[in-house]
């Protein structure tokens, strides 16, 4: 069985999964994929701003760091405790690994 | 006798020998040199799989330098292993397979991705392939002082690479932070294997696995060991290194450099597993990777949904993706000494956690790729400054597609058949553990989805109207590695049969491993 495995508590076969999934898919379609498509037209695709004109196209699409803003917005205080961490100064890598290498020591000794 | 009984050394020997002759290659030509380097990796893979079938057949592979026996009988008739040898078995092969492969992918993709005009393209060659000749002896070898030899190779050679661009500060810099945290490391790797070694008068793993008695040097040494070599695989809260070196690496070096952390990873895991098992607490044990692998899931996925840079965030999820290995694995420590709960979801774990090993190396390594297949194009890792992508670079974009669903475990592709084992096998240990494990997966998708969207997706931009689709050799190496993904994600059941869980039953058998070397006699 080169597609079974055994996960522990249940277990998987992506072959299975895929006859599935393509059983859907032509179900889905058989309802959905005949619908009279509308004829294209430039016109019907040009975004209406209000009657400004259409944004520089480089301007135009939400920037990677204003993704997701929300939710760094709700996490800032967890985010700058990170970056408080994250200092980028090698002392401090240096002693993050010894401070770990001591704390693990001393839960080693006691536990 | 057959030229195959040498498999194991010329795994290494191969890499070795041609990285030496490079300057020489290079006289002759670039495609030779090129060429070379390509087939001295792709003879190791080969290699590899010749001494897993040996295993497959008859069981873990000794191989000794120079002698049949790695021990050296005195006049009295006591024998001690003096001897310097590598031992190979399920898990070793495991991950040479997975390392040899990543590196022998980073070879064919650097043919077209580091150009000849940037110079230094012999040393460069060179220092990939010693890069991988540490990596492979980490994995292959059965002598602690070997181990330490081989890890500080390996490190030698990525600070070279992690600095190959030396026109861009950030690259020495990050190279430098390296340098200072891995040989801070590898002196406490140095200082631990001392105190072994003077407890034992071996070093042999296998045999200071057999007489091990646990005392204060012990418990140093393992803690040494433990720590040093969490920190050099990345794990949180000493995984500050990897989002620089990983960060300014050329692409191709840091999906190899990947395979390089791993092969930390496995000397963990050898460490924890074979040489002190559960004559230590193995239950401290189990529950520190828990708890390392906790802190890099998540710590490291937050981390990443935050970054611009395409390369600090992909290294951030490197970090995250060694979080669920250190915890399958390490729940199977943790139930080490607890047969039934071993056999019931402990091994399950375990294999969970090796098959993610390989699937991280594929999936984390392709996506190293598709970001130096933009930074190629764009001269930038700044995702702002992205956009519209798919409309020019169609392959890179098939393969960035794959590789994201892969490391954010969707059906499927490879991520998804590992995590699946570990969140089942890992709830009937915790249940809080996998919820935590679920989550991180879903963050991971939210960060490739903010990737696919700003580098690939919307209008084309000024910066990308004249980008067109990498060279072929680029284009080749990905797919090699996407293949690989898409493969595993069909046939799991394959690679846990032959590869994974042969290895995570290797790994949890002491020993097996200690007799395969030294028998029962010692």
């Amino acid at each position: 069985m080169w597609t079974y495995i055994f996960t522990g508590s249940g277990f998987w076969n992506p072959i299975w999964w895929l006859a599935s999934f393509v059983i859907v898919a032509i179900f889905v379609y058989s309802f959905f994929g005949s619908e009279v498509k509308a004829k294209y037209s430039p016109d019907k695709v040009k975004p209406f701003l209000s009657g400004w004109d259409e944004v520089n196209k480089d301007a135009m699409q939400v920037k990677a760091s204003n993704i997701y803003w929300g939710f760094t917005k709700a996490m800032s205080g967890y985010y700058r405790f990170l970056d408080r961490c994250h200092t980028g100064i090698i002392n401090d890598y240096v002693v993050w690994f010894m401070a770990v290498m001591v704390i693990t020591f001393i839960a080693f000794i006691t536990a | 006798m057959s030229w195959t009984e040498h498999a194991p050394i010329l795994i290494i020997a191969a890499p070795l020998l041609v990285s030496f002759a490079i300057p020489l290659l290079e006289k002759i030509d670039y495609r030779v040199r090129n060429a070379a380097a390509v087939l001295s990796l792709a003879f190791s893979v080969w290699m590899v799989l010749i001494v897993l079938h040996k295993i497959w057949g008859s069981g873990p592979v000794v191989y000794v330098f120079g002698a049949k026996s790695a021990f050296l009988p005195l006049p009295s008739g006591f024998k001690f292993p003096v001897r310097i040898m590598l031992e190979i078995d399920n898990m070793s092969a495991f991950m040479a397979l997975s390392g040899s492969i990543a590196a022998m992918v980073g070879v064919i993709y650097s043919w077209a991705f580091v150009r000849e005009e940037e110079g230094g393209l012999g040393k460069y060659y060179s220092l990939f392939l010693l890069m991988a000749v540490g990596m492979l002896g980490m994995e292959l070898t059965g002598d602690a002082f070997n181990f330490f030899v081989f890890l500080e190779i390996a490190s030698i050679a990525s600070f070279g690479l992690i600095a190959y661009r030396r026109e861009d500060p950030a690259s020495i810099e990050a190279s430098f932070k390296y340098m200072i945290v891995s040989t801070i490391g590898a002196i406490f790797v140095l200082v631990a294997i001392g105190f072994l070694y003077g407890r034992y008068d071996a070093l042999n793993m296998a045999y200071i696995a057999k007489h091990m008695r646990i005392g204060i040097v012990e418990r140093i040494a393992f803690v040494l060991l433990m720590v040093s070599l969490a920190m050099k695989a990345g794990a949180v809260p000493m995984h500050m290194w990897v989002s620089d070196a990983y960060g300014r690496a050329p692409a191709a070096v840091t999906a190899t450099l990947v395979s390089v952390s791993q092969a930390s990873l496995y000397g963990l895991f050898r460490v924890m597993f074979s040489m002190f098992g559960v004559t230590m607490n193995n239950h401290f044990g189990g529950w520190m990777l828990i708890i390392f692998g906790l802190l890099s899931m998540f710590i490291g996925v937050t981390m990443a949904i935050v970054q611009k840079d395409i390369k600090r965030l992909m290294a951030y999820h490197a970090i995250s993706q060694t979080g669920y290995m250190l915890l399958g694995v390490g729940v199977g420590l943790a139930v080490l000494d607890n047969p039934v709960a071993l056999r019931s979801y402990g091994l399950a774990a375990m294999t969970g956690g090796i098959f993610h090993i390989m699937n991280h190396a594929m999936y984390k390594g392709l996506l190293f790729l598709t970001a130096g297949a933009i930074f190629y194009r764009l001269r930038t890792f700044n995702l702002n400054e992205m956009g519209g992508l798919a409309r020019k670079m169609k392959y890179t974009t098939i393969y960035f597609i794959i590789g994201a669903a892969a490391i954010a475990g969707l059906p499927p592709f490879n991520g998804f058949a590992s995590k699946l084992m570990i969140y089942e096998s890992v709830y009937k240990f915790n249940p809080l553990l996998s919820v935590v494990a679920m989550v991180v997966s879903i963050l991971t998708l939210a960060s490739f989805v903010k990737v696919f969207h700003s580098a690939f997706l919307g209008p084309e931009i000024s910066k990308t109207r004249d980008v067109r689709e990498v060279p072929k050799s680029m284009v080749i190496g990905m797919g090699i590695m996407a293949v690989i993904c898409i493969l595993f994600g069909l046939f799991p059941g394959m690679v846990v049969k032959y590869l994974a869980g042969p290895a995570a039953v290797s790994l949890a058998n002491q020993t097996g491993y200690i007799s395969s070397v030294i028998g029962g006699g010692m």
